[in-house]
């Protein structure tokens, strides 16, 4: 079991390079069209905000359905967002700019949509740098809050994606409404656990709010453990893919 | 095939409509047999025919710069009617139906009316101008256009004193143009205008071709205007109407957002768009690794077209 675990996570570890691998073909094939520096950043964007919204998924898709043990799939997606996003800015620094810091400078000074940019990456970086099991361990607390910090990425991502368009807005309204998606997802989730902790618990006691939270979650794992016994003989491992 | 046109035709001299007429039946049937006769592999970007051999250079054309190479120039246009997208833009123009094309000729001027492209051509002597093209999405490319100044046309149909502006119309087809057709996005049909003097300032032309061929349906056929020292999206594309005006026209993009994109639309590094620098541009065509080019003050035709603009705010007026 833990040899199947172990490929299905080298395979989409390897899938997630196919993108960058389809770029340099193509930009060794010359096949990024009439513009191809402007091709190559973007799509290096492109890539980096989906990975983004991909790593958004997970929670969802695990609160959905009930699957378990996708942690360290949300981890190296976010991880991949952060490899695509810093090629992408690479991209721009050195291949569109070739550095030349004067003009670099005015540039960024004077597109707005530039600024969300700048802001997206400085977050995915510092969320990227504490990736680490051990700065997880070592931050406790304080990790979840920082890495709470994701919702405002995609925020700055995707006013950074719109605001350097003319007005065409139908692919960016596709990324918009994705994650419209994500994160009303995780509103009605709260909202929904808040109602429930009202209901449960006179107004007196609201310390109680986040432990009945813990509570509903814990109750529903446990019930499938009830009603699926077997799995817990079989194997250990087998119900974080179920 | 090589077309050759007459320098400097007096008004008494114009060639009769018939006999124009005649001549291009004449091209259309050799044309014809091209076809029938050879396999000619036509690929969706390059119909572009007739040829026109030598022609002379106008005196305004920049010489120095490095022209753009063709294909790029035939595969990187906005064209917003086809397609947001420049590549399907690109494939959908094709569909356009240019033949027969006429411009009507109207507003504060003496002999309105509407023109046939043909007869129009026959009055010009066709020239080329090299300039370079900036757009509003900080990249430019260099194009040898193949056209006749706008002031030859309008002198000709004599402007009124109340003539301030001139305002330009282009083609509405929504059979062909999708977005026209699901009204999409912009105000259709696609309008450009100018001041009179803007207008007929000897930089400003009108273009039948680029790279000594006929214009390429995408990059605005059979007849757009050029006008080098503003954005591109000014330089309005299959253009069928151009109309005196006395007061200044309600222009597409401005009417979109009108903080976005004024009625000058000067080329002017100094002032950023509200979302972007136009401090630096892309030159398409440059390899990986080059610098980006820092964008000049009119689009580097300063020295012709600043008086125009003597005394006024560029930051208000952009």
């Amino acid at each position: 079991m833990t040899l199947r675990f172990n490929n299905l996570y080298s395979l989409t570890l390897a899938f997630c390079l196919i993108p960058l691998l389809w770029l340099l073909i193509d930009t060794a094939f010359d096949n990024l069209g009439p513009n191809p520096i402007q091709a190559l950043h973007i799509r290096l964007g492109d890539w980096s905000l989906r990975f983004l919204w991909l790593t958004l998924a997970i929670t969802p898709l695990q609160t959905v359905t009930g699957w378990r043990g996708m942690t360290e799939y949300r981890q190296m997606l976010g991880m991949y967002a952060f490899f695509y996003a810093t090629l992408h800015v690479l991209a721009y620094l050195l291949m569109d700019h070739a550095l030349v810091w004067s003009v670099i400078g005015i540039d960024i000074i004077e597109s707005q949509y530039i600024w969300f940019g700048v802001l997206a990456y400085s977050i995915i970086f510092s969320l990227a740098l504490t990736s680490p099991k051990w700065a997880k361990k070592r931050m406790g607390k304080k990790w979840k809050k920082l890495h709470r910090f994701i919702y405002l990425a995609a925020g700055a991502a995707i006013i950074h994606y719109y605001w350097q368009l003319k007005g065409n807005m139908a692919e960016p309204l596709f990324y918009l409404v994705m994650i419209c998606i994500l994160l009303g997802f995780r509103v009605l989730v709260w909202v929904k656990n808040r109602q429930l902790s009202r209901l449960m618990i006179p107004t007196g006691q609201r310390v109680l709010v986040v432990p009945v939270k813990q509570f509903v979650m814990a109750e529903t794992i446990r019930e499938q453990q009830v009603n699926e016994p077997e799995r817990l003989d079989e194997s250990g491992t087998q119900h974080q893919h179920t | 095939m090589i077309i050759k046109t007459k320098k400097d035709i007096p008004a008494s001299e114009i060639t009769d409509p018939s006999v124009f007429k005649k001549r291009r039946q004449i091209i259309k049937a050799t044309l014809a047999t091209m076809l029938t006769g050879g396999a000619i592999s036509s690929t969706l970007a390059n119909s572009t025919l007739p040829v026109w051999g030598n022609l002379q250079k106008s005196p305004v054309s920049n010489d120095s710069l490095t022209v753009t190479p063709a294909e790029i120039t035939k595969n990187h246009t906005n064209y917003y009617e086809f397609s947001f997208n420049k590549k399907e833009a690109t494939s959908l123009a094709q569909n356009l139906v240019t033949d027969p094309w006429s411009v009507e000729i109207s507003g504060e001027v003496e002999k309105s009316g509407s023109y046939h492209l043909e007869d129009i051509l026959g009055q010009q002597t066709l020239q080329e101008y090299v300039y370079r093209l900036r757009c509003v999405e900080a990249w430019s490319m260099v194009v040898p256009w193949v056209g006749f100044p706008l002031a030859s046309l309008l002198k000709r149909v004599k402007p009124l004193s109340s003539a301030h502006f001139v305002k330009f119309t282009a083609v509405y087809q929504p059979k062909t143009m999708p977005k026209q057709l699901a009204d999409a996005m912009l105000e259709w049909p696609y309008v450009e205008g100018l001041r009179i003097d803007e207008a007929m300032h000897p930089l400003t032309i009108l273009a039948v071709g680029m790279y000594g061929e006929s214009l390429p349906k995408q990059n605005g056929a059979p007849l757009r205007l050029v006008v080098p020292w503003k954005y591109g999206f000014k330089s309005i594309k299959a253009i069928v109407k151009i109309e005196f005006t006395k007061r200044a026209p309600i222009t597409t993009w401005n009417k979109f957002a009108p903080n976005d994109y004024g009625f000058y639309s000067n080329v002017n590094p100094a002032v950023a768009h509200p979302r972007w620098s136009q401090n630096s541009e892309r030159q398409l065509g440059s390899s990986f690794f080059t610098p980006r080019r820092q964008t000049e003050l009119f689009n580097g035709y300063g020295n012709q077209v600043a008086s125009l603009y003597s005394g006024m705010d560029l930051r208000h007026f952009f």
